[in-house]
């Protein structure tokens, strides 16, 4: 019996984890759900009831153990680790892995982070601000103050975030020193049009996974999750706006 | 608009739309497909603006067909459908919009404002509208392919 019991625990720790860090890095709500009960069915679990929402998970299966629950408390922006959980537990699915190993592999990925390096980050920020720029104002002359404008706009909220861990102040900055930088370049004759500076230059920091999955999670019936998504985004939103508005409100 | 200005929104709109997917850690086997997806979708928006359809229309086709897109290659792939429609929807965000309904209302002019918030409400409502009819083309396929095995 205590075997059994063993089993069961191990069954709502793997599937508790497996939604914990889907949730936390931007997964919509009815992936995770979908998910954790193929993880339980997979397992050998006859029936499973669940209760997911954008700040904790409730499980309970039919076994020796009660249902449990898993806070979920932070919340980044890392689609990696959903493509890791869904390949693992395709992977459990085909009986490639043991659930122990599944587990582990679990626990594993959520201590560690595997970002792209610092460098192809800012590469990276600086390549979207640019290009959107050109392609939404079609202004070739600011295309490379865009890219470094955006680039230190994506610099400052990124090491904000990790010393303060409040991403909508982080925006607030990151977008008020975009602002900020657009004017001084506009200023020295670097560029032309602090618009389009600006506009390219937020680009970076544009709310795009809480706006995608709010859409998806309202459409998926989870009402709870879907609208505050969309004030996440809203927010981010905000803040942004509040940033470049004090800018121009100022200079 | 000349072929080169065209060829340069079609490469900003694929650079962009890859750029933004290493921003938020997206798998590498990913990148490309989104990538294309987000020029697929780019290039609807655009011919129907072009050809007078209004902004509204494009970017609900768009949306519509970014997020069709980004099932089938979730399905090719194996991967979660959000790796490939989040980035690609990233050239639709209506920023130039937006921008200028914050800066308007900072400096004050309520009335230009209001104009921008307008329209930044309508382009996200028809982006938001497309990516609900591509739910239901998603859906009605995925009822198609459970049938058949």
């Amino acid at each position: 019996m205590s075997g059994q019991k063993k089993r069961d625990q191990l069954i709502l720790h793997t599937a508790l984890t497996a939604g914990r860090i889907m949730i936390e890095n931007g997964s919509e709500i009815e992936r995770v759900e979908d998910t954790m009960t193929r993880i339980a069915h997979n397992a050998g679990a006859e029936t499973s009831q669940l209760f997911v929402m954008i700040t904790g998970i409730l499980m309970a299966i039919n076994g020796e153990v009660g249902a449990q629950i898993q806070p979920v408390k932070r919340r980044t922006f890392d689609l990696e680790k959903i493509a890791v959980v869904n390949q693992l537990s395709r992977e459990f699915a085909a009986h490639d892995i043991t659930l122990r190993q599944f587990a582990d592999k679990l626990d594993h990925l959520d201590s560690e982070t595997k970002y792209f390096p610092m460098w192809a980050q800012l590469l990276a920020a600086a390549m979207v601000s640019g290009p959107l720029e050109v392609v939404f104002r079609h202004n070739l002359h600011d295309f490379w103050i865009s890219c470094f404008v955006g680039m230190i706009g994506w610099l400052v909220f990124y090491l904000l975030n990790k010393f303060i861990q409040i991403r909508f102040l982080s925006e607030f900055a990151g977008a008020a020193t975009i602002g900020i930088l657009a004017v001084f370049a506009v200023h020295l004759g670097l560029g032309i049009s602090v618009d389009d500076i600006i506009i390219g230059g937020v680009m970076p920091l544009v709310p795009g996974v809480p706006i995608t999955n709010s859409v998806r999670d309202v459409l998926a019936g989870n009402l709870v999750s879907g609208p505050a998504r969309a004030v996440e985004a809203l927010v981010s939103a905000a803040a942004i706006g509040f940033g470049i508005a004090m800018v121009l409100q100022f200079l | 608009m000349t072929l080169l200005e065209f060829f340069i929104e079609v490469a900003g709109t694929y650079v962009s739309t890859l750029a933004f997917g290493v921003l938020i850690n997206i798998p590498r086997r990913a990148l490309n497909f989104g990538g294309w997806i987000g020029v697929l979708g780019f290039l609807l928006y655009r011919f129907t603006v072009l050809s007078g359809g209004g902004y509204v229309v494009g970017n609900l086709l768009g949306a519509f067909a970014i997020g069709v897109a980004s099932l089938q290659a979730a399905r090719i792939k194996k991967m979660p459908m959000i790796l490939f429609n989040i980035p690609a929807l990233v050239p639709l965000v209506p920023g130039g919009q937006a921008y200028q309904m914050i800066k308007n209302f900072a400096l004050g002019q309520n009335a230009t404002a209001f104009v921008f918030m307008m329209q930044v409400v309508m382009i996200s409502g028809s982006i938001a509208f497309g990516f609900l009819l591509s739910e239901l083309v998603n859906r009605v396929q995925q009822r198609a392919w459970r049938h058949r095995r």
